[in-house]
């Protein structure tokens, strides 16, 4: 039985926001199925007494002293921008027009 | 000189320290070597003459000193550099110049290491071949039509091209170790949070470890001592002293290694492994045991479940990571004609900007997160990542360091893995384990097989990079280097 259907698959895209093409909508299926299968193995070892692990050190919140220190500066925050728009990142519209 | 390019980095520094030759000089004959030969090899992605010899020009004037002071180095382009463009291997990124370093580029920086450039790799460090780069494959100096490794084929390549003395890998699942096994090269993940993952451009945050490359196991150990230790900037930086990994090496170049205890795990026998990397293997622990070592079997039964649970681990934090392409703060943006919306413009963009893989594993994370099957799929293979975690610690009390082939096969012909998906990620069973558990390991050529590298890797507790080095450094004294023939 297949793990993953193509439909589960362009949903996945969506939740993504990954615009996958009917070609390989068809292909990742495949290709999920056999490697959803070969891993679903790490449901035959982990009883319900084992803690998970997330990291393998001990994770420490990074705090600096709440005093003013230089940062990037405006303009080299913005260099990598596709769009910039009076010091500001230039996003296309969120609202339709009706909105 | 006859031809610097061929020199270690600890021969190089100490005749730049003796200004028998100039840092300019070692930089420059690197550079000229890159332009001769990269076209066939394709280990970079953008060469930063000026850059690197400016900085050479640094060392001459006597304004930097150290160890490696005047040594050029290659950076895998997932870390960042400033002013120098950074795309890890993505068209997402493509033109992308960060403006800040990493705190390891600061570090190279500081040491008065040239950087030459930024080297190939597949996408976003997933694969293990560079054939998933947007940029083209690169090609291993060893047979051309074969695959260099991954994700680090780029800087692995660049050294056995002799275009670069050192290199920077980052390591998720066997990055550094793969491709140093299949180019013949030397190639050490340290301990997790031992180096700082700050300006890294993140995979799977709990995963990622930056490391050195190189082409003996003292200089890798020299290139680690200068990017290791604590980083206030990365949350997950251990604020330990570093091991003297320099000094182990240059003890286990002695080549004594009386009262090691070295383990062979158990339930890597029987895995498929090329004949010719097994006898590599067991040639090399003989040579070994002629150096005092001895050799204990231990048990890791979960080790088994490595793959998957790496599987499932990696691709969940990739698709959270990559996230942030969107493009609105950086790189590509599609489809913005003014009639579209944000959320079509994020979809057509992260369409066309990622790779097949990269697609594949965030399409896989975003399943293996979502609800309904978080339980039993990421929950699970993070239970699994503590069961290898005993698995090590129970090992560890028993010897001093686990042994195995890096990798199970020599490099393979491009083309012959990349419609398996599930194929592919095999070339990682021997890594991944040390990845989950957090610990350094390290991969030292050790034979031929079929005229092409084998690997041998050495995997310690954490925190404890430098046992590996002895015991690596040991390795190379019995069955020295090898040489690629002529590009």
């Amino acid at each position: 039985m297949a793990a993953i259907s193509r439909e589960e698959v362009a949903h996945l895209a969506r939740l993504s926001r990954l615009a996958v093409t009917e070609e390989e909508l068809d292909r990742f299926a495949g290709q999920l199925d056999v490697i959803l299968q070969s891993v679903a193995r790490v449901g035959e070892v982990a009883a319900e007494d084992i803690p998970p692990t997330s990291h393998s050190v001990p994770l420490t919140n990074v705090y600096r002293e709440d005093v003013p220190t230089p940062s990037l500066a405006q303009d080299a925050a913005l260099s990598g921008a596709p769009d910039a728009y009076e010091g500001r990142f230039r996003v296309p519209r969120i609202l339709d027009e009706e909105d | 000189m006859s031809d610097l390019t061929r020199l270690s980095a600890t021969e190089l520094a100490s005749l730049i320290g003796t200004k028998e030759v100039s840092a300019v000089e070692v930089a420059t004959a690197h550079l000229d070597r890159i332009a001769a030969v990269d076209e066939r090899v394709h280990a970079f992605l953008h060469v930063d003459r000026e850059g690197a010899l400016a900085a050479a020009a640094a060392v001459d004037r006597g304004e930097i000193t150290g160890p490696l002071a005047g040594v050029p180095i290659a950076v895998k382009d997932v870390v960042t550099t400033k002013g120098i463009p950074t795309t890890a291997a993505s068209k997402i990124l493509e033109g992308w110049r960060p403006p800040y370093d990493a705190t390891i580029v600061e570090r190279l920086k500081a040491a008065g290491m040239p950087i030459l450039g930024k080297t190939n790799m597949d996408e976003f460090a997933m694969g293990s071949s560079t054939e998933y780069s947007a940029y083209g494959p690169t090609n291993n100096p060893w047979d051309l039509g074969r695959i260099p490794g991954g994700s680090g084929g780029g800087s692995a390549a660049a050294l056995a091209a002799y275009e670069a003395p050192l290199a920077i890998g980052t390591d998720t699942g066997g990055s550094i170790r793969q491709p140093g096994a299949v180019t013949g090269t030397v190639g050490a993940k340290p301990t997790y949070g031992g180096t700082s993952r700050y300006g890294l451009i993140a995979f799977s945050s709990s995963l990622d470890t930056p490391g050195p490359c190189g082409r003996t196991v003292e200089d890798t150990a020299l290139l680690h001592a200068v990017i290791a230790g604590h980083d206030p900037r990365d949350s997950t930086s251990i604020p330990q002293p570093v091991p003297d990994v320099v000094a182990a090496a240059r003890r286990g170049a002695t080549g004594d290694l009386t009262g090691v205890k070295l383990g062979l795990v158990k339930e890597f026998a029987g895995d498929g492994s090329e004949p010719g990397v097994t006898a590599a293997f067991r040639e090399s622990l003989e040579a070994l045991v002629k150096l005092g070592a001895e050799v204990v079997e231990v048990s890791c039964p979960n080790f088994q479940y490595a793959l998957p649970a790496y599987y499932l681990i990696a691709p969940s934090e990739c698709s959270s990571n990559l996230a942030r392409f969107d493009g609105v703060r950086y790189g590509l943006r599609t489809g913005d004609d003014g009639s579209r919306s944000l959320e079509e413009v994020m979809s057509l963009t992260r369409d066309e900007g990622f790779g097949p893989e990269v697609k594949r594993r965030i399409i896989l994370g975003t399943y293996a997160l979502s609800s309904g099957y978080y339980d039993a799929y990421y929950g699970q293979a993070q239970k699994v990542r503590t069961l290898i975690t005993r698995d090590f610690q129970a090992a560890f009390e028993q010897v001093d360091v686990l042994v195995s082939p890096t990798t199970p096969f020599v490099a393979f012909p491009f083309g012959s893995r990349t419609s398996d998906p599930y194929q592919m990620y095999l070339a990682d069973l021997f890594t991944i384990p040390t990845n989950l558990y957090g610990g350094p390991a390290i991969s030292v050529p050790c034979g031929l097989s079929e005229g092409l590298p084998v690997g041998f890797q050495i995997m310690a507790p954490t925190m404890a990079d430098d046992r590996m080095y002895r015991v690596a450094a040991a390795l190379e004294s019995a069955v020295g280097t090898f040489t690629p023939p002529a590009l």
